[in-house]
């Protein structure tokens, strides 16, 4: 709250990527990344598989190191502090494409842990929280399931409401409908579009177009660690200026 | 509530698989269909049945005519406690009570997970009561140390939730070192409670209490070194890999001869002599610790990345997201592993008659070095293997129990 005395809401960015990189060994897998995210903003950034895109989001909370360049999240910037890494990560929830949900804590403890360890909230209150948020995403009867217990829409709005209990300023989305089965991926897109709407900061891995044309603001197209091309849905879908935009669009739209 | 409309959809209702949908077998039928099937499984069911009636025969015949029990029956206390002085057992009993009092307050806190093992646990001094070998006095104590394990659940179910397992867990820690000390004794001979030293202690009580204290105390440590094995400090992981492998690479016999007699030749002679069962417990800690270590390692490379990158995105701490996110995870899976290590452990404590303590089977053979006892060593051998045998099987059993209640929501086919 004290910090949005720094950073009028409308006028700062609330993350800043200044020239990324990032090597895998001697793999170039950043190769200079640039983005300004305004707050309420929602990004979608897609290409084809190896471009970079997942490596790229993973630096924004620092589960992938970047070796130059510059990140600053929520007047932040990431280094090796270890405190630093921490704030940010309290700031910005992740979905990954596995769910990655804790599989020994039912969906309850899966929600409420985070909180109760990491911002040192009351139990009583983490769990009204979490009730509010598994009714938000849909599924408040599954509370006291375990994980393998439920579907995989249902394990990802799970995960999504698990991000969401710590209050969290930025989500990051990694490709969260690439693991559902068809009929599940609508439930899940649902969520994320009334988030979307609610006006949370978002940056979305997704080849799920019908969800990019309906909430995103802007998008990026990356390829070979490179941003290749980025805009409004219409530019993009409508008007892509760059031949090998034009090219992956056609084939992911083309089904 | 309403009628299940549609029987089928309707969860309550079980479908039975085809091949036992109406199907009572009787026993003529079962037999017929498991025993007889074929010729072949009549001459092997044949053969097992005379197999198993001879041998059954003859060792009933031994048990019942042969064997001379009378030196178990003699040598029950000497068996049970060592040299331990007759006047200061009740400080055994004692510590039991306090038993009874950890293990009724660990049931309490844990009753969810233990579901219907409670009762079962909580029986077991009832259970001991009853059998023939127990005297008057040691049926009247076992029923004291039932009483306390019910005093014990009942004043935890006093306590809030869940300050419970907090409770049991500082009691259980603390529970070894009071033990020790009011077994050992702190005041001179006219005190109340003299020092009985440990070279006195022996029979089932030391290798309970080595099995014990190297159970309870090279987990945590085994932990420790499985997690500096795998730090990013060159150094701290060094340190670690050396003293895994060290100490792997030495059998425990030498290192119970290095703790017991070298050790104390490091030692400086201003210090006072550590007391030879602490040397000997340290010794058995430390051996477990370095195979507790790479199975703890075992279980910590089974968990996916996706775990780490969860925890650490919720904003978890490296230490929190061990202890609340993996640890727990890694543990489970290596439970049968763990136990396995732990009853070799137990077996293992009858070793410490090489270095001169008197556990279990050293009292045995001190027993049957007694000339009155000549070419009794069938009866000696037996019942001690049934105790070692009991205890380890109990163990067991108990594994197997905490895999099934531990077990929930471990499948990761619904998330991987």
């Amino acid at each position: 709250m004290e910090r949005n005395s720094t950073s009028a809401p409308t006028e700062a960015p609330i993350i800043i990527c200044r020239d990324v990189q990032k090597w895998f060994g001697s793999f170039h897998a950043l190769k200079g990344i640039s983005m300004e995210v305004m707050p309420q903003e929602v990004i979608v950034i897609f290409g084809p598989s190896g471009s970079g895109k997942s490596t790229f989001i993973r630096t924004i909370n620092r589960l992938e190191e970047h070796q130059s360049g510059l990140i600053i999240v929520d007047g932040i910037e990431l280094t090796h502090d270890v405190r630093n890494i921490e704030r940010v990560r309290m700031e910005t929830g992740m979905v990954f494409q596995q769910f990655n949900l804790f599989p020994h804590l039912t969906v309850m403890q899966n929600i409420t842990y985070a909180p109760i360890y990491n911002r040192k909230w009351h139990k009583r209150e983490a769990e009204k929280t979490a009730m509010e948020l598994l009714e938000r995403v849909g599924i408040p009867e599954q509370a006291d399931k375990y994980p393998a217990q439920l579907s995989g829409g249902q394990q990802q709005r799970v995960a999504i409401a698990r991000a969401l209990a710590m209050q969290p300023k930025i989500m990051l989305f990694d490709e969260p409908t690439s693991a559902l089965d068809p009929e599940m991926i609508k439930e899940v897109l649902d969520v994320m579009i009334e988030l979307a709407q609610s006006g949370m900061t978002m940056i979305v891995i997704t080849h799920e177009m019908g969800f990019a044309r309906a909430v995103a603001d802007r998008l990026f197209f990356f390829d070979e660690g490179l941003v290749v091309e980025s805009g409004t849905p219409d530019e993009l879908f409508n008007a892509p200026k760059e031949e090998r935009t034009k090219q992956f669009l056609a084939q992911i739209l083309s089904h | 509530m309403a009628l299940p409309t549609a029987p089928v959809t309707d969860p309550q209702t079980k479908v039975l698989p085809p091949d036992r949908e109406g199907k009572t077998a009787t026993a003529a039928q079962w037999i017929k269909e498991n025993l007889f099937r074929s010729l072949f499984d009549s001459v092997l069911t044949i053969i097992a049945v005379l197999f198993l009636f001879f041998a059954l025969r003859l060792a009933l015949d031994w048990v019942f005519n042969l064997a001379q029990w009378d030196v178990i029956t003699e040598n029950i206390n000497i068996l049970m406690k060592g040299s331990y002085p007759g006047e200061q057992v009740w400080r055994i009993w004692l510590g039991l009570y306090l038993l009874g009092a950890i293990v009724g307050i660990n049931l309490r806190a844990w009753n969810r997970e233990l579901k219907r093992s409670t009762v079962a646990i909580a029986a077991i001094p009832l259970i001991l009561a009853l059998l023939p070998l127990a005297s008057e006095s040691a049926r009247l104590n076992l029923i004291i140390i039932q009483g306390t394990i019910a005093a014990a659940y009942l004043l935890t179910s006093i306590v809030a939730d869940q300050r419970r397992r907090q409770i049991a867990s500082i009691t259980s820690i603390l529970y070894i070192p009071a033990l020790i000390v009011l077994l050992e004794g702190f005041t001179d001979e006219n005190g109340i409670m003299p020092l009985v030293k440990s070279d006195l202690w022996g029979g089932l009580l030391l290798s309970v209490l080595l099995a014990a204290v190297g159970i309870i105390f090279s987990l945590p440590l085994g932990i420790i070194l499985a997690l500096g094995r795998r730090s990013k400090q060159p150094a701290i992981s060094a340190l670690c890999i050396t003293y895994i492998e060290v100490v792997r690479g030495v059998p425990l016999i030498s290192i119970l001869f290095m703790g017991n007699i070298m050790l104390q030749l490091f030692m400086p002679q201003s210090l006072p002599p550590i007391d030879r069962v602490i040397r000997v417990m340290v010794a058995i800690t430390l051996f477990t610790a370095a195979y507790m270590a790479e199975i703890v390692r075992g279980g910590l490379q089974a968990i996916p990345k996706g775990q780490y990158d969860a925890a650490y995105a919720l904003g978890y701490s490296s230490l929190k997201s061990m202890r609340i996110i993996i640890l727990p995870q890694a543990l489970r899976i290596v439970i049968p592993v763990i136990v396995s290590q732990f009853i070799g452990l137990l077996l293992d404590t009858t070793l410490v008659a090489l270095v001169g303590l008197f556990d279990l089977l050293g009292i045995g053979q001190a027993i049957l070095s007694n000339p009155n006892w000549l070419g009794r060593s069938q009866e000696v051998y037996v019942f001690i293997g049934l105790i070692y045998w009991i205890l380890a099987t109990g163990m067991a059993f108990a594994s197997q129990r905490l895999e099934k209640t531990l077990g929930v929501g471990r499948n990761y086919d619904g998330a991987q």
